[in-house]
């Protein structure tokens, strides 16, 4: 029994690190000074990362893109996919399986071939039609992504309609309804969630897509494809910091939500099933999905203004004496040493000691957070060489 | 008055090959409470769909207050139809769905929720407009149904097997209640099941169907007491079926020589028959008494079972099985055993015989 539950824990511990550990390391990387994301060795707490985040306009241009992109295919994407669920509910079985298939063919096929097929096809039609317009880094990403984006819709809006009561709209005819006005009124308030949850889907998609948008977009870049470019470059703690905030949304939005069901099933369940926390106005008014979601924000907003308040300059210069002089009693000890197998080699008729120490000084003119520490064994002349290089930089 | 009659004029249906509903061909009266009584399959809610306008027939018409309903969808129909499932609206509130034919007419707020107010003192649950419809008993779910079929002001109310979701107490007691709700608004209705009990004490007139056919229209009575075909005979109430070969006809009554002996009895629907010819006498557990001075025979006592007011009885004759009711004689009666011999009697009149066909059991 115990060491039943000793394994339990000791599992959900280990379970739990492996799911939240990464996210909990990157989220501390974005608080530390250092400008490669690193846990140890702490260096300074700041929260300029932000504002590099927020001042790198590739970055920022690209989520404008992205978000004008997302609604875009949300607008169209959503309603294709309903169209399709609908058609294929109406549609007899043989013929259903089938259109079923093409519907959802575009999930299965690769991004990249949607990519460029999206480009060569339109290529041909603006080409053709004499519209320059249409070949637009915009409409492209738009068009391309709606191929797979509303099938996923589709699939959506299918696991919805299958537990519509084909009843209702009948009985809605049957009671002096238009088709129009059964729809609107019966079958359209019934898929409303799922109109919700396939906008949010089709949102995601839109926003996370790479394979696809990196051809169609063109000259133009999204937030994931500028993202991806800015990694291929290196990695700095600004997307720990971008990650902070995704995380924060996200948990902003799951709580909301949560206290939005909560007060549903307690208020379905009737006055018997609700808890006291119903019963005081007060915290009612507390536990209210909106007043949730106000104190929410409000933190944040007071935590983001503290933050940017925050000054590390005085520490970070401080790190950075430290380190410089590290460096400078690094460099010496290495030109002590070289100077000492100079010595030695001046006896031997052919020196290959050119780069000795070349590169050492270069440390002195960037931060290096941790110098490569140099092989007092090895005899080589490039054992310290590279020491005061600064890792990658992610300047574009 | 409007006119408020259907008239089937011979409607055929067909899914394929598949005759749902094979030329049925009557009317049905103004003002009048009209049942399809048959078994599960047999066309009844095909029928129902094809007056409401749901689908067209394949052949024949459909004439409602005398138009030709040809080409009119269910929304331009005077008729509401109460669905077997009810199909009220969930997320709609009680007051919603019964105004929802308002609502679609384009009623303001204020008179929809009069209507629905009215509707709601009708039968007789005032006050629950608010509710939800998840939040109603099986038998408020019905009676809001029917609300709100019939704030459609329809001429015609079609019901399909509106009860059988309810358990048998609140069954009973929303039989008389339909009844009178039909009386007070004077509206026909059209009203489908295979509970023979209900057809019987509701309707002024049944439809027996069977396999897409229609058997046979009559008041209740005379489809029980005179069935004109082995399938009613056997659908509608118990009944002895006896099978046998005619020995004669002479004008309404024939002799039928059977297994038990050879009986005279009521020729069903005015047939002629020849000597020879097939034949079923079909005779009621009740019209089996020991005191018939006509056509009697010996049967042994198999096994009672004792109900109260009746006593069912069972009992065996050359190889046939029968059934047998008997009025509880209480204390003063003398007892009956097992492996008693009785000796029972039926008058002609009170028995049938019909031409051999299929029974309900094979429906
Ligand atoms: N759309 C359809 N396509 C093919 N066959 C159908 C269709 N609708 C009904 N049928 C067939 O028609 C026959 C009659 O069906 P119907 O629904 O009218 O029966 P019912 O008398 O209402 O039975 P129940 O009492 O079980 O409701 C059934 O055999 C059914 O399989
Ligand atoms: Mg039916």
């Amino acid at each position: 029994m115990t060491r039943n539950t000793l394994f339990g824990g000791a599992y959900a511990i280990a379970f739990f690190t492996f799911l939240f550990g990464p996210l909990v390391i990157m989220v501390i990387t974005a608080f530390n000074s250092s400008r490669f994301p690193r846990v140890v060795p702490w260096e300074c707490f700041t929260t300029g990362w932000f504002g590099e985040l927020l001042g790198n306009a590739r970055l920022m241009d690209g989520l404008l893109n992205s978000v004008i992109i997302g609604l875009g295919v949300v607008a169209l994407a959503v309603p294709i996919g309903l169209a399709g669920a609908l058609a294929l509910s109406e549609l007899p079985a043989r013929l259903r399986a089938m259109l079923y298939t093409v519907l959802i063919l575009p999930i299965l096929i690769p991004g990249v071939v949607l990519g460029i097929s999206t480009i060569v096809l339109w290529g041909q039609i603006s080409r053709g039609l004499g519209v320059g317009a249409l070949y637009n880094g915009f409409f492209l990403t738009i068009v391309g992504q709606i191929t797979f984006v509303s099938a996923y819709a589709m699939l959506v809006f299918i696991a919805r309609l299958q537990r519509f009561d084909a009843t209702q709209t009948e009985a809605a005819l049957d009671l002096g309804a238009t088709p129009g006005q059964a729809f609107r009124k019966i079958l359209l308030p019934f898929m409303a969630p799922a109109i919700g949850s396939a906008a949010f889907i089709t949102l995601l998609a839109s926003f996370e897509n790479y394979n696809t948008t990196v051809f169609t977009v063109l000259s133009e870049s999204t937030f994931t494809t500028a993202l991806a470019s800015k990694v291929r470059h290196g990695t700095d703690p600004s997307l720990s910091a971008l990650a902070v905030i995704i995380i924060t949304i996200t948990l902003v939005g799951a709580l909301t939500n949560e206290a939005y069901q909560r007060r549903k099933a307690a208020q379905a369940g009737g006055p018997s099933a609700r808890s006291p926390l119903y019963a005081n106005p007060i915290t009612q008014a507390l536990t209210h999905p909106g007043v949730v979601f106000a104190i929410l924000v409000t933190v944040i907003a007071g935590l983001s203004y503290a933050g940017s308040r925050h000054d590390s300059s005085v520490c970070e210069a401080a790190v950075l004496q430290d380190k410089m002089a590290r460096q400078e009693a690094l460099r010496a000890a290495q030109q002590e040493k070289i100077e000492a197998q100079q010595a030695q080699e001046n006896t031997l008729p052919k020196s290959n000691s050119a780069f000795g120490g070349a590169f050492g000084g270069l440390g002195g003119s960037t931060p290096a957070p941790e110098p490569v520490a140099p092989k007092p064994a090895s005899p080589s002349a490039f054992g310290g060489a590279f020491g005061g290089i600064a890792p990658p930089q992610s300047d574009d | 008055m409007p006119d408020r009659s259907v008239l089937l004029d011979h409607v055929s249906i067909r899914f394929g090959n598949f005759t749902a509903v094979d030329n049925a061909n009557l009317k049905i009266n103004s003002g009048e409470f009209f049942s399809f009584l048959g078994p599960s399959g047999c066309g009844k809610t095909t029928m129902l769909r094809c007056i409401s306008g749901f689908s067209e027939p394949t052949e024949g018409r459909v004439l409602i207050g005398g138009k030709d309903m040809a080409g009119v969808g269910p929304n331009k129909r005077p008729t509401a139809l109460i669905f077997q499932h009810l199909a009220l609206f969930p997320l709609m509130t009680v007051a919603e769905n019964i105004a929802f034919p308002l609502e679609v007419r384009g009623a303001s707020k204020k008179e929809r929720r009069k209507k629905a107010d009215e509707l709601l003192d009708m039968i007789a649950l005032p006050g629950i407009g608010d509710k939800k419809v998840s939040e109603l008993s099986g038998g408020q779910k019905q009676r809001v149904a029917i609300a709100r079929a019939l704030a459609v002001e329809p001429d015609i109310l079609l019901l399909d097997e509106p009860l059988s979701a309810l358990d048998l107490k609140l069954r009973q007691h929303m039989r008389t209640e339909l009844r009178a709700i039909q009386k007070q608004v004077g509206v026909t209705f059209i009203y489908i099941t295979h509970d023979q009990g209900e057809a019987l004490t509701m309707s002024d007139r049944v439809a027996v169907m069977s396999r897409g056919v229609i058997e046979q229209v009559g008041e209740p009575d005379l489809i029980y007491n005179r069935p004109r075909s082995a399938f009613v005979a056997s659908f509608v109430g118990e009944n002895n079926g006896l099978q046998g070969v005619i020995k004669g006809q002479s004008g309404e009554v024939a002799a039928l020589e059977t297994p038990m002996g050879t009986f005279e009895a009521r020729v069903g629907g005015g047939r002629k028959y020849k000597p020879g010819e097939e034949a079923i006498l079909f005779v009621r557990p009740e019209q089996l008494t020991p005191g018939a001075s006509t056509n009697r025979f010996e049967a042994t006592l198999t096994r009672q079972e004792f109900e109260g007011a009746t006593n069912h009885v069972f009992a065996r004759s050359a190889d046939t099985e029968l059934r047998i009711s008997m009025v509880n004689a209480g204390l003063a009666g003398s007892p009956l055993g097992q492996g008693e011999n009785l000796s029972l009697g039926f008058a002609p009149m009170n028995a049938t015989i019909l031409p051999v066909g299929h029974m309900a059991s094979e429906a």
